[in-house]
């Protein structure tokens, strides 16, 4: 497969991306959100996309810019429903977008499984709970289990800390999170990062996404943002 | 007081003249987390529990977005975008913690190596049954979190609650009308009435506050042993 192309803007990094796509974007709440591949992506044009992320954005930066701009058909996410989730909570009370709510630890576990090449697995998560209507069973000594297909994404738009020129990237503290299992479950892996360094830079014990997994590299200014109310 | 003290008591003690506050009750729930074990507290009223976790206890806090270690929460400059529990309040870490990814994160959780979890909850049924996360009211968005996960990933699930709703119903049921969370999953309710331990044949009583055993029976419309 080609190299990581390291580009100089996130508008060259986000190129392509056609409409009705499938995009995994990284984060917890605002913490390893890659903002500037949003707002990259919101000038690109791409529409009608299913979004795959922990929530469904917060205040009116990153994904909740992306969801006022009318970009998205259909977000699966864990938590949707917070303080300052008031963009996505409009949309949805309105029937504007669609929503698919998935235990967080499934979105991980289903991603990781895309990316790894398994078929479906069989997970304890929300037996005998709504969310699993519809679902296959079984009961493995004793345990019942329901079996839950990979989540695959056509990209994934994510942050990290620090990539070197081949695309290996190191994260920082909790704004790791989706970021290293969305980098395995898409066609297409576009990371912002804060420094780009030499190759040979990183410390090889401590990378946490091999460059196998990156396309696409940028590098921007970090801005930070800490969600509002929150307790 | 001992559990063996508990088994021998002819009845569950009441131990004080009133119910408690939700500080009160972090408190005594602090007291039943054991000396270093690994332990989720829930977003809410059960992040006041590390409150009272002295730090010779050894107990090291597991957040699911990705972190063992997780200390109390930043102020001022301490405050730092990148990390945060999982309230997504900004915290700072403690010596020896440590990163991990989200299915790292929750393959801690489901594989059973957290010791405990304390979740907060709008019903427990008195077999364990716990509903937590949506009420079920049309028109109320849906959103789970890691709620599910760790109703059937730590090896034990308490639930730190006030007894009685706003419409004075108690939130021990029989069966938990609201959406499900997790079956069976719950082993002990601290609420600020009274603490109950749950399993396949029911709830029993371990200790009261602010009400006796009896008016407790009364109010609440499961049989307390």
């Amino acid at each position: 497969m080609a190299k990581t192309s390291i580009l100089e803007t996130a508008d060259e990094a986000v190129a392509g991306i056609e409409d009705g796509s499938t995009v995994l974007v990284g984060g917890f709440g605002l913490a390893g959100m890659p903002f500037d591949l949003i707002d990259a992506l919101i000038r690109q044009g791409a529409k009608d996309l299913t979004i795959v992320a922990n929530n469904a954005g917060n205040g009116e930066v990153g994904l909740a810019a992306l969801l006022k701009a009318g970009r998205v058909r259909k977000v699966l996410c864990s938590f949707p429903r917070q303080v300052d989730s008031y963009v996505f909570d409009e949309l949805y009370r309105a029937g504007e977008i669609e929503l698919e709510v998935v235990p967080q630890g499934n979105l991980a576990e289903r991603m990781r499984a895309a990316g790894a090449g398994i078929g479906a697995f069989f997970c304890p998560t929300a037996v005998g709970t709504p969310l699993v209507e519809g679902k296959e069973q079984r009961t493995i000594d004793g345990r019942d289990y329901v079996l839950e297909y990979p989540i695959k994404g056509d990209y994934a738009l994510i942050a990290a800390h620090t990539a070197d020129r081949l695309g290996n990237l190191v994260y920082r503290k909790t704004a790791r999170n989706f970021g290293p299992v969305m980098a395995t479950a898409a066609t297409t892996t576009i990371a912002q990062v804060s420094n780009v360094v030499p190759t040979g830079e990183l410390d090889p014990e401590a990378v946490v996404t091999p460059s196998i997994y990156v396309d696409r590299v940028v590098q921007v200014e970090a801005r930070h943002y800490t969600v509002q109310g929150a307790r | 007081m001992t559990d063996e003290t508990y088994a021998e008591a002819a009845e569950a003690p009441q131990l004080s003249d009133a119910p408690l506050s939700m500080d009160e009750l972090a408190k005594v729930i602090a007291r039943d987390i054991p000396e270093g074990s690994f332990v989720n507290l829930g977003i809410g009223q059960p992040t006041k529990i590390a409150d009272h976790l002295p730090a010779e206890l050894g107990v090291i806090l597991h957040t699911e977005n990705g972190m063992l270690g997780m200390g109390r929460k930043a102020e001022g400059d301490e405050v730092d975008a990148d990390l945060t529990n999982a309230g997504k309040v900004p915290v700072v870490e403690t010596p020896g913690c440590s990163y991990f990814h989200h299915a790292d994160s929750f393959a801690m959780m489901r594989g059973g190596h957290l010791d405990v979890c304390v979740l907060g909850a709008f019903q427990v049924a008195h077999t364990g049954d716990l509903a937590n996360w949506s009420t079920g009211k049309p028109g109320d968005i849906p959103a789970v979190g890691g709620a599910m996960d760790l109703a059937i990933g730590a090896k034990d699930v308490f639930v730190m609650m006030s007894l009685f709703a706003k419409n004075g119903e108690a939130k021990l049921v029989e069966a938990c009308t609201m959406p499900l969370t997790g079956v069976g999953c719950v082993s002990r309710v601290y609420t600020d009435h009274a603490v109950f331990d749950l399993g396949p044949d029911g709830a029993t009583v371990r200790e009261t506050y602010g009400i006796t055993l009896a008016e407790l029976r009364e109010r609440v419309a499961v049989e307390l042993h």
